[in-house]
């Protein structure tokens, strides 16, 4: 990743290293192929991608969450549906009667291949993260292709008659805003207000949460940021945005990342940069050790400025106690 | 003049309590509150903000704002929507001032 030497390493400004305080959640990376390629993709994730989590590897995290008791299952991808053990394996984890979610890209589910999900997702009680940008067409199909937006909305209109999204059904729906460029998220609860108006009034459909994820300065977004010269402005404005609230929260405490070929991560983030957990805690599914993984020192980079900007970004959106501290950061 | 308006100055806006620290709390506090969403929404003060950010052509707010906007989902559009309210307002209060001149012709005029 591009340099960013002009501020305070991360660790030096958290007061030293974050430690892991268990292990809650279990992000299971099953591939980056996917039938998008949007430019936010820190995974740079795509149709010409390979990478596919065998299901030996998948039998093995089985195993392990049969062992322990990791409340959560967090699948993600690429497009988890483009995997074609993803049926078989969600029944498994669903068995295991953990929180079970899906990342999707929503889009996949309109296509006839894909279209059945949507019934699997439903019977199986499987928690939908959508990621949807932005309620605005161009800046939403800029960033993720042309028609994501309306496809979207007919997507989400189809999980809605599901009863996704809807109060009492017990089937949630989120969706995910990140930024269209190169600036930060505004407060989750004002975003929230603004996309509940446009769905509703606009197209008649409903979500339950908006998660706000901030754009992690790594992958094609970088990428992004360095050719347009605004690299240097971004991880200022993350820097100066620092608040050390949300390292309590921060995700990697209670995360492990489960990439494609069995190794671990403390976030998917370190996983695309190959920064694999450390000190000494082992470093694969096939040799996994609760204990140690579970209170495993943390491997930080200048990237996490991104997870504790405002406040704060995780998988699940703001971290920090109240939201109403902005990422967006200087007033005038 | 080239100390003037550096893009970095806006970091430091934080620190414009120096040598008078209660009155910039007053103010920090003030500004906090009348900028919140409350009534009104975060993105509707935000783009009155921008509004008057450009009428008043101060580098640093129509900065602010503009990421503000961004940030809080505004699209372009919407933004320069409220551009030309505050422009259509300065047109109107120039036009408005020409009563002044208009009387005074008036009076002047044989």
């Amino acid at each position: 990743m591009g340099e960013f030497n002009s501020q305070i390493p991360f660790e030096q400004r958290a007061a030293g290293p974050l430690t892991a305080s268990g292990i809650e959640i279990l992000q299971i990376n099953v591939g980056y192929r996917c039938n998008l390629e949007c430019k936010h993709c820190h995974v740079e994730a795509g149709p010409a991608r390979h990478e596919l989590m065998s299901k030996k590897i998948m039998e093995t995290c089985l195993k392990i969450l049969k062992e322990y008791p990791v409340p959560t299952i967090d699948i993600t991808g690429g497009a988890p549906e483009t995997h074609p053990e993803l049926p078989w394996f969600l029944e498994q984890c669903a068995g295991l009667k953990r929180r079970l979610q899906v990342r999707t890209n929503g889009v996949i589910l309109l296509e006839k291949e894909f279209a059945a999900f949507i019934d699997l997702y439903a019977r199986l009680g499987i928690e939908l993260v959508v990621s949807f940008p932005h309620m605005d067409v161009k800046i939403t199909d800029r960033q993720r292709g042309n028609g994501v937006y309306h496809k979207l909305i007919e997507a989400i209109r189809k999980l809605n008659d599901k009863g996704y999204g809807r109060a009492g059904s017990g089937l949630i729906l989120n969706l995910v805003h990140n930024p269209g460029g190169a600036y930060l998220p505004g407060p989750q609860k004002s975003l929230e207000e603004h996309y509940r108006q446009v769905l509703q009034e606009k197209f008649g459909i409903v979500f339950n949460d908006l998660f706000c994820i901030t754009n992690m300065p790594i992958g094609r977004y970088l990428d992004y940021l360095q050719r347009t010269d605004n690299y240097e402005d971004y991880m200022s404005a993350l820097v100066n945005a620092f608040n050390p609230a949300t390292l309590a929260n921060v995700m990697c405490k209670t995360t492990l990342s489960v990439a494609w070929d069995g190794k671990l991560y403390d976030c998917d983030f370190n996983q695309v940069l190959g920064m694999p957990v450390n000190s000494g805690a082992p470093g694969n599914i096939a040799v996994f050790d609760f204990s140690r993984l579970a209170s495993r020192r943390i491997v930080t980079g200048n990237h996490c400025y991104g997870c504790t900007a405002g406040a704060g970004s995780s998988c699940r959106g703001t971290l920090a106690p109240s939201d109403q501290q902005e990422c967006s950061g200087s007033a005038v | 003049m080239a100390d003037y308006y550096e893009k970095k100055d806006l970091a430091d806006f934080a620190n414009i309590g120096e040598y008078s620290p209660s009155l910039g709390q007053k103010y920090f506090d003030y500004y906090g509150e009348a900028t919140n969403a409350g009534a009104l929404t975060a993105r509707e003060k935000a783009l009155i903000a921008l509004a008057v950010a450009t009428t008043q052509k101060c580098p640093y707010c129509i900065d602010a704002y503009t990421n503000q906007c961004l940030s809080l989902g505004v699209s372009p559009e919407e933004m320069m929507e409220a551009v030309h309210v505050g422009a259509a307002m300065v047109a109107g209060v120039v036009l408005a001032h020409s009563t002044q001149m208009r009387k005074i012709i008036k009076k002047k005029e044989m």
